[in-house]
């Protein structure tokens, strides 16, 4: 068996040039366009300036691509037999975080590595895509049907779940969940179990209610109607709106959004990015990169249809639906259609965190991509 | 391995139908995206559209500066000066009693300020600033500017406000300003601005829509914090014009500085009617109107029995005394009953009934025929030319010299006076005895006419013509339609009654044995004509009479009140003048030498020549004839 797989890495190639040949080119280009409306929002953003914000995001950019490239090139196989490793520096980080951790909004969320803010809760959700992944790989139908055998991943799930919302960020803490909960999904657990844990929810969501912090249920009454208070917290929901609106379909043009220019527009270069960008080019501008986006999370599902081994396709899964929460969570909270979240728009945003965790997600997504046929033991097969 | 096989095929199978589902799900929900985004930039675009331009754009009224009043000369008497002022725009602020509470910290505001600011926040609309504070020191403004991010809704700006340079001298005439109360909104926006003041009395008030001016407005660029990023749209209001006044204020100012309390002086130009200076004391200093009249300012005003806020000029009410003999005169020969050389006999005193009137003279004049009786003043033959008239027609006399009717002049609620009548007296219940006839043809009784009244009288009788008195000579540098002494109607008199009565006036002044000899002008400056008239204010009764009466021993204010009228030059009459002094106890001794005296620093002041004088706005040409036509 040794021999078969030595044999079929040979046939496959295992030279640095191989693999960069195997690199999803397109798909890279695809990201640098992304990227490049990044610039172009954040140039907006700075006032008509590559400071202080769109020369940052390039550099980072930059970085982060190489970031990428490198990790695409790291065999699977060892992605694979470290996701537990990983998973644990993860849990780290964000104990970490929670002792010393910067205070940010009231909340604990990032440490400073090397003049760089980083946000543990961001690269864990990666982390744990790729420890599920490995959980379930080679796992069969039966095993899978086994509640037992679900015990020590939904663990898994809930322990850095735990440690976010205690920070406490509620929205990353449901998106961990969520992204954990797309893997479960897509391993084969049994629809009905589903169906249990989202009855669960659905009962327990009014105590949980009782426990969240008062600026979290400010939230949600204010989602429910945002007028109620024009000026505090709805105050972000409603500039939102009227940016994006009075964009129309063709938008005021590059440099021309009054509520972006002006300061109704909050936080524009971080979690109201899109806003920005559709309230200067209009609808035409914001379906063009919701249309960009959406390419990125489809080809992350085609990543997965075409790798022959479970642990790539659970990966990809995870990895596209990780991205695709950040996406829908940030133009649903800037449309007014869920709460505000602090949920940024990877490679549009500016922030380096962001940047970092997005770039490398995409790299594992590439790795799995360029390993699609590899031949991967399961970690319990080799014992 | 081929169980293996079919397990791995399984699973596979598996993941491919639910990544599908996934992928399909999210593509799903990212075309509901879309569609929200569709919803709001395209459905409600418009909508959201006006909201951003809402916040976007700051309409900002432009209060113009309010017009100058200006005296004859073009010296300021109501001007405008800067005024760094905190201003409160409640919208801008979640709380105004924490902003003021702040605020009065820095600045301490007392109990009756932070009432008037919280009206004012009610009464206004939120987007429109409130006055908080006017007149701020540099060391005020410096801490609030220093405190300002404390201060949520509070701004600092320099506006203007009304300064009366001459203060209390012309008080009475230029009148004042103050906010605008509830009834004088009368939908002009300008009014709702902070800072802005309406006229409350006098030209202030007559000419307030001319000296306002209109809003201008700028429609601005503003940020998120409110703050001006450009101007997109300006519109210049109309500024407020210059009234440019007939008084002269140097001259007033002088003549101020020579009467007491309870005076009255009012100078006109005879021909047209301007009125040139009308000093009274006491007065007031308008200029405190502007920041608040105190509560006790208010009281030591309205509580001064010399009435300092009352302009005695237009709204003294006094009996004219030996002054009205003219008017009596005309009018008994108009009606004929009397031949201008007719000779009246006066003993000293007139019986009539049961009742005997005294001539001021207890000797008698003897026989004397009408200009010797206006000259020396006697009142048995005035007691007989009314005797002969009856009230109506000396009053009907009266009423065409503009005594006890209302005058056409420029200032807001000045008093009409009353000029007695048997209808009016039997209007109030009572009859006309004869006897009140004959106390009314010397002018005393139930007269109340005032100083201005006096002095268009005295024009009157100096031109033949209806002059009516007036203030204003130009607006916005245009002068008012000019008026000429033709423009008048006549009187109606003939010319040769007037020459007669005003010959009188002159021998009263320059005559042996006049009563205002001591009145005489400097020879260089033509010679002046006029007529004194002592008004008692309290019954002198017989026992007073034999003891002795002199009025030097009683009480001030038992004292009667001295008149004179006056116009001048005799010849080409220019001056037409009126004092009142107040418990002045004689005519020829008090009020006369003080008109003497008028006359002479009006000639200083004014220096009449040909083409008028003090022509700052340019006029139609006035007659270099004078009056008589």
């Amino acid at each position: 068996m040794r021999f078969e797989r030595r044999l079929l890495l040979r046939e496959r190639g295992t030279g640095v040039l191989e693999k960069l040949w195997q690199i999803p080119w397109v798909f890279v280009l695809l990201l640098c366009a992304v990227g490049g409306v990044g610039y172009v929002a954040l140039y907006s953003a700075g006032g008509g300036a590559p400071e202080p914000y769109a020369g940052k995001h390039a550099i980072r950019f930059g970085f982060g691509l190489v970031l990428m490239l490198s990790i695409a090139l790291v065999d699977i196989r060892l992605i694979a037999r470290f996701a537990w490793v990983g998973y644990a520096g993860g849990i780290g980080l964000l104990l970490l975080v929670a002792f010393h951790g910067q205070i940010g909004k009231g909340a604990q969320r990032w440490i400073e590595v090397g003049g760089l803010q980083l946000q543990p809760s961001e690269l864990m959700k990666i982390l744990l895509v790729v420890a599920l992944a490995s959980w379930f790989h080679k796992a069969s139908w039966e095993r899978i049907g086994n509640p037992i055998f679900l015990i020590p991943p939904i663990l898994a799930v809930m322990l850095p779940a735990a440690l976010i919302l205690k920070q406490p960020n509620l929205g990353t803490a449901l998106i961990t969940m969520m992204v954990g909960g797309a893997v479960f999904f897509a391993a084969g657990v049994r629809l009905w179990k589903f169906a249990l844990v989202l009855g669960a929810v659905g009962l327990a969501a009014p105590i949980a209610y009782e426990h969240l912090h008062d600026y979290q249920r400010a939230r949600i009454t204010t989602f429910l109607d945002p007028e109620s208070d024009p000026l505090g917290a709805g105050y972000n929901i409603i500039q939102s709106k009227i940016a994006l609106g009075s964009g129309g379909l063709w938008g005021k043009g590059f440099l021309q959004g009054t509520q972006g220019h002006l300061n109704f527009l909050p936080e524009k270069q971080t979690d109201f990015i899109f806003t920005m960008l559709a309230e200067e080019f209009g609808l035409v501008g914001a379906l063009s990169v919701l249309g960009l986006l959406a390419t990125v999370i489809a080809f992350g599902f085609l990543v997965a249809l075409r790798s022959r081994h479970q642990f790539g396709r659970l990966l990809a899964v995870g990895l596209a639906t990780n991205f695709f929460m950040y996406v829908f969570v940030n133009i649903a909270m800037v449309t007014g259609a869920i709460p505000v979240g602090g949920v940024p728009l990877p490679l549009i945003s500016h922030g380096g965190s962001a940047m970092l965790t997005a770039m490398v997600g995409f790299g594992l997504l590439m790795s799995a991509h360029v390993h699609r046929d590899t031949e991967l033991v399961a970690p319990r097969d080799q014992s | 391995m081929s169980r293996k096989q079919r397990e791995e095929e399984r699973v596979r199978g598996i993941f491919s139908r639910r990544a599908l589902v996934l992928g399909a799900g999210q593509m799903g929900l990212l075309g509901f995206l879309a569609h929200r985004l569709h919803t709001l930039q395209v459905d409600e675009g418009e909508r959201y559209a006006t909201l951003a331009e809402e916040n976007r754009l700051s309409a900002r009224l432009l209060a113009p500066p309010r017009g100058r009043v200006l005296d004859r000369n073009g010296q300021v008497i109501a001007g405008n000066q800067l005024n760094w002022r905190a201003l409160l725009t409640a919208e801008q602020t979640t709380d105004v009693g924490a902003t003021l509470e702040t605020f009065s910290r820095i600045v301490p505001l007392t109990d009756a300020e932070r009432a008037r600011i919280e009206r004012d926040v009610r009464r206004r609309r939120r987007f429109v600033p409130v006055t908080v504070r006017d007149f701020l020191t540099w060391e005020e403004m410096a801490r609030i500017e220093l405190n300002a991010p404390d201060l949520p809704g509070i701004s600092v700006d320099v506006g203007t406000t009304r300064i009366y340079p001459e203060a209390d001298h012309l008080a009475h005439i230029v009148g004042y300003v103050a906010p605008p109360a509830e009834r004088d909104m009368d939908g002009d926006p300008l009014l709702e601005l902070p800072g802005i003041r309406v006229g409350r009395s006098g030209i202030e008030r007559h000419h307030d829509l001319v000296l306002r001016g209109r809003a201008g407005a700028v429609q601005m660029e503003v940020n998120a914090v409110g703050r001006i990023i450009r101007e997109l749209d300006r519109r210049e209001g109309v500024q407020g014009q210059d009234v440019q006044l007939s008084v002269d204020a140097a001259l007033t100012k002088s003549l101020r500085g020579k009467i007491e309390e309870g005076t009255s002086v009012v100078l006109m130009d005879a021909r047209n009617g301007e009125v040139l200076a009308m000093a009274t004391q006491p007065s007031f200093d308008p200029n405190l109107f502007n920041s608040g009249v105190s509560t006790a300012q208010w009281r030591e005003w309205t509580r001064n029995r010399a009435t300092p806020l009352i302009n005695k000029a237009t709204n003294g009410l006094y009996a004219p005394g030996s002054t009205f003999k003219m008017v009596v005169a005309l009018a008994a020969l108009e009606a004929k009953v009397v031949a201008p050389g007719e000779r009246v006999f006066c003993p000293g005193h007139m019986d009539l009934g049961e009742s005997r009137f005294h001539c001021w003279n207890r000797g008698g004049h003897g026989s004397l025929d009408m200009r010797t009786a206006i000259k020396l003043s006697c009142d048995v033959y005035f007691y007989e030319m009314a005797k002969r008239l009856g009230i109506d027609r000396i009053a009907a006399m009266g009423r065409r010299f503009g005594l006890g009717v209302p005058l056409d002049i420029e200032l807001p609620g000045i008093r009409n006076g009353l000029m007695p009548t048997r209808e009016w007296r039997q209007a109030q219940g009572r009859g006309w005895a004869l006897g009140d006839t004959v106390v009314h043809g010397i002018g005393q009784g139930f007269y109340q006419l005032t100083p201005l009244q006096l002095a268009t009288m005295t024009a009157r009788l100096a031109t033949g013509r209806a002059v009516q008195p007036h203030l204003t000579r130009g607006i916005g540098g245009r002068p008012v339609r000019g008026v000429r002494a033709e423009d008048w109607p006549s009187l109606g008199i003939p010319e040769r009654d007037l020459r007669l009565v005003r010959e009188a006036m002159w021998a009263v002044v320059n005559e042996q044995g006049g009563t205002a000899r001591v009145a005489r002008l400097p020879g260089e400056l033509g010679s002046m004509a006029g007529k004194t008239g002592t008004t008692q204010v309290r019954r002198v009764t017989r026992e007073q009479r034999e003891r002795g009466y002199r009025v030097d021993q009683v009480p001030r204010e038992w004292r009667p009140h001295a008149l004179f009228v006056a116009f001048a030059p005799m010849e080409n009459p220019v001056f037409a003048v009126s004092v009142i002094v107040e418990h002045g106890s004689s005519g020829s001794a008090a009020a006369a030498p003080l008109a003497r005296e008028v006359m002479i620093e009006a000639f200083q002041h004014l220096r009449p020549g040909p083409g008028g004088f003090g022509t700052r706005v340019a006029e139609a040409p006035r007659p270099t004839g004078g009056a008589r036509p």
